[in-house]
């Protein structure tokens, strides 16, 4: 069963310095609450997955909370580049990070492979891109039943997930509404997670094929009103564009970026 | 001629012309997703437009920021989960068109949205290489569109991210169960296919007003003309008014978010 926490409690309690973390969200539900929360938490040489590092991850790598970031696509979503980010690939700051890429169909397959409990998934990918020439984690094999090569990456087992869904009911069940992305998938590959939720409620009112994560396939649910803000939550709030445009600007000077940190998450009050 | 038009309307123009009536069409961000949205907003109702983000079969009202904009998910027929987007409807073979933009291409079509300079020392980090990988050769065939210029059509691009025709032309060569690749590229000045033997990237149409020297000026590779060379229509009235009114309705609900 999962059990009720504070974030500050959860992420206390469940992301360690130096484990494999994945926040994930595919631009919907982006866990920014939970995201603050370890970078006030000041934890150190995190292992970050995420399809779409977006800002959340930016912010994290800034923060200094990175070791290495596994991804498939950094970028800010229709604005351009991920500052911070390339400053840490470029210019080493804060301090240098590593970095693994994949494509989205291959770490979508991984997730769902480590959902699976498999060790590896395999996918028709790859086909003469040179990424498998920068990424050792990319291999092919053979179809054991046609002889077609095939591409193969190792599945995503996380020590902790983290995302953010609609509600919870009073058990701990969560209801995943919208775009849901690999969350489902973060949830069951990981040894330990962690669901942010906009709201507690009696009765989830979920379709019979609704996207439901039950209460005892997760560690820990907390709640965390506005937790996806800038990103969205479906049936709540929508995206605010114009944060992500505005992010630009913040994030492509170190001082800028830090003054906001200082501002919008060092000193703000943890909401839950 | 009466009607004034910018070279990116143009673009975007010829770009949604190029998608035909009830083709299922994988779409990117930007560039391609104006032209697929224009198309089904006048001579392709029934395309049907999927984004990676899972939504299947959308008509956004607006222009989506990103690829998961919560229009696209309430617009759209059903949304299914990432997994399932890319190892049923794309891997799956349901995708008749791939519709891309790019960074950096070169004259076998390779797009690079990975980095320019060495991969160790980037001199510019870019995003990566996201849904393209796949979708260019899981898709039936793939369209792709971006301005012309010489930092972007290249001789060989810094980076293979996604497959054109390979850094020889003949990357598809005896691959099984691969799409055609590119199949046009529709830029500010022209529309280039590729040869049919060597694959390499041939001006076939110049739109009204720009010359050869132009898209030569604008392209890092000595480019070839067809011998049959084409002018590309002009967009009509009709287009032009749809196109603006699709953009002015999303830098509104953009602005005011």
């Amino acid at each position: 069963m999962a059990e009720f926490l504070s974030l500050h409690d959860a992420v206390a309690r469940y992301v360690q310095d130096g484990a494999t973390v994945a926040m994930e969200g595919f631009t919907h539900l982006i866990p920014f609450a939970a995201g603050h929360e370890v970078i006030r938490q000041k934890k150190r040489d995190l292992t970050l997955i995420r399809m779409t590092p977006d800002i959340i991850y930016d912010q994290l790598i800034g923060a200094g909370c990175a070791k290495k970031v596994i991804f498939s696509w950094g970028g800010n979503p229709g604005v351009g580049s991920l500052h911070r980010l390339r400053d840490a690939v470029e210019k080493g700051w804060p301090h240098k990070i590593e970095i693994l890429e994949h494509s989205h169909a291959a770490m979508a397959c991984a997730f769902e492979a480590g959902a699976a409990g498999l060790p590896l998934a395999v996918l028709r990918g790859y086909v003469g891109s040179e990424l498998p020439s920068v990424n050792d984690q990319i291999k092919f094999i053979e179809c054991p039943f046609t002889g077609e090569r095939l591409a193969a990456v190792p599945s995503v087992r996380p020590d902790v997930s983290i995302v953010h869904a609609q509600r919870a009911d009073r058990q701990g069940n969560v209801l995943v509404e919208g775009i849901v992305g690999v969350q489902k998938e973060a949830v069951l590959a990981a040894k330990h997670s962690i669901v942010t939720v906009e709201e507690i409620v009696d009765d989830l009112k979920a379709h019979p094929n609704a996207c439901v994560i039950p209460s005892w396939a997760i560690s820990a649910v907390a709640v965390a009103e506005k937790g996806a803000l800038p990103s969205y939550t479906h049936g709540y709030y929508g995206r605010s564009n114009r944060f992500y445009k505005e992010w630009d600007a913040i994030a492509r000077d170190r001082d800028t970026f830090t003054k906001w940190l200082d501002d919008n998450v060092y000193r703000a009050e943890e909401n839950a | 001629m009466s009607l004034e038009y910018t070279s990116s309307e143009m673009m975007s123009v010829t770009a949604a012309r190029a998608l035909e009536n009830g083709t299922t069409c994988f779409v990117g961000i930007g560039l391609p997703s104006e032209a697929a949205n224009l198309a089904r907003l006048t001579h392709a109702p029934d395309v049907v437009l999927i984004y990676e983000s899972g939504t299947l079969q959308t008509k956004p009202d607006i222009l989506p920021l990103s690829i998961g904009d919560g229009e696209l998910c309430e617009s759209a027929l059903t949304t299914v989960a990432v997994p399932e987007m890319f190892r049923y409807w794309l891997q799956g073979g349901k995708v008749n068109v791939g519709f891309l933009g790019t960074a950096q291409i070169d004259r076998f079509a390779n797009l690079n949205t990975t980095l320019i300079g060495d991969y160790k020392a980037p001199k510019v980090r870019l995003p990566g290489g996201g849904g393209a990988p796949e979708i260019a050769t899981n898709a039936g065939e793939v369209f792709i569109t971006l301005k012309h210029s010489k930092r972007a059509f290249v001789k060989d691009v810094d980076f293979v991210t996604t497959l054109g025709f390979g850094r020889d032309g003949k990357g598809r060569d005896n691959v099984p169960n691969i799409g055609k690749g590119p199949t046009r590229v529709i830029t500010d000045l022209c529309v280039m296919k590729p040869d049919p033997d060597t694959k390499e990237l041939v001006v076939v149409s110049l739109h009204p007003g720009v010359s050869r020297e132009d898209v030569m000026e604008a392209t890092g590779w000595e480019v070839r003309f067809a011998a049959q060379l084409e002018s590309t229509p002009e967009p009509s009235e009709k287009e032009l008014e749809i196109l603006r009114e699709l953009k002015a309705r999303t830098e509104r609900a953009h602005a005011g978010e």
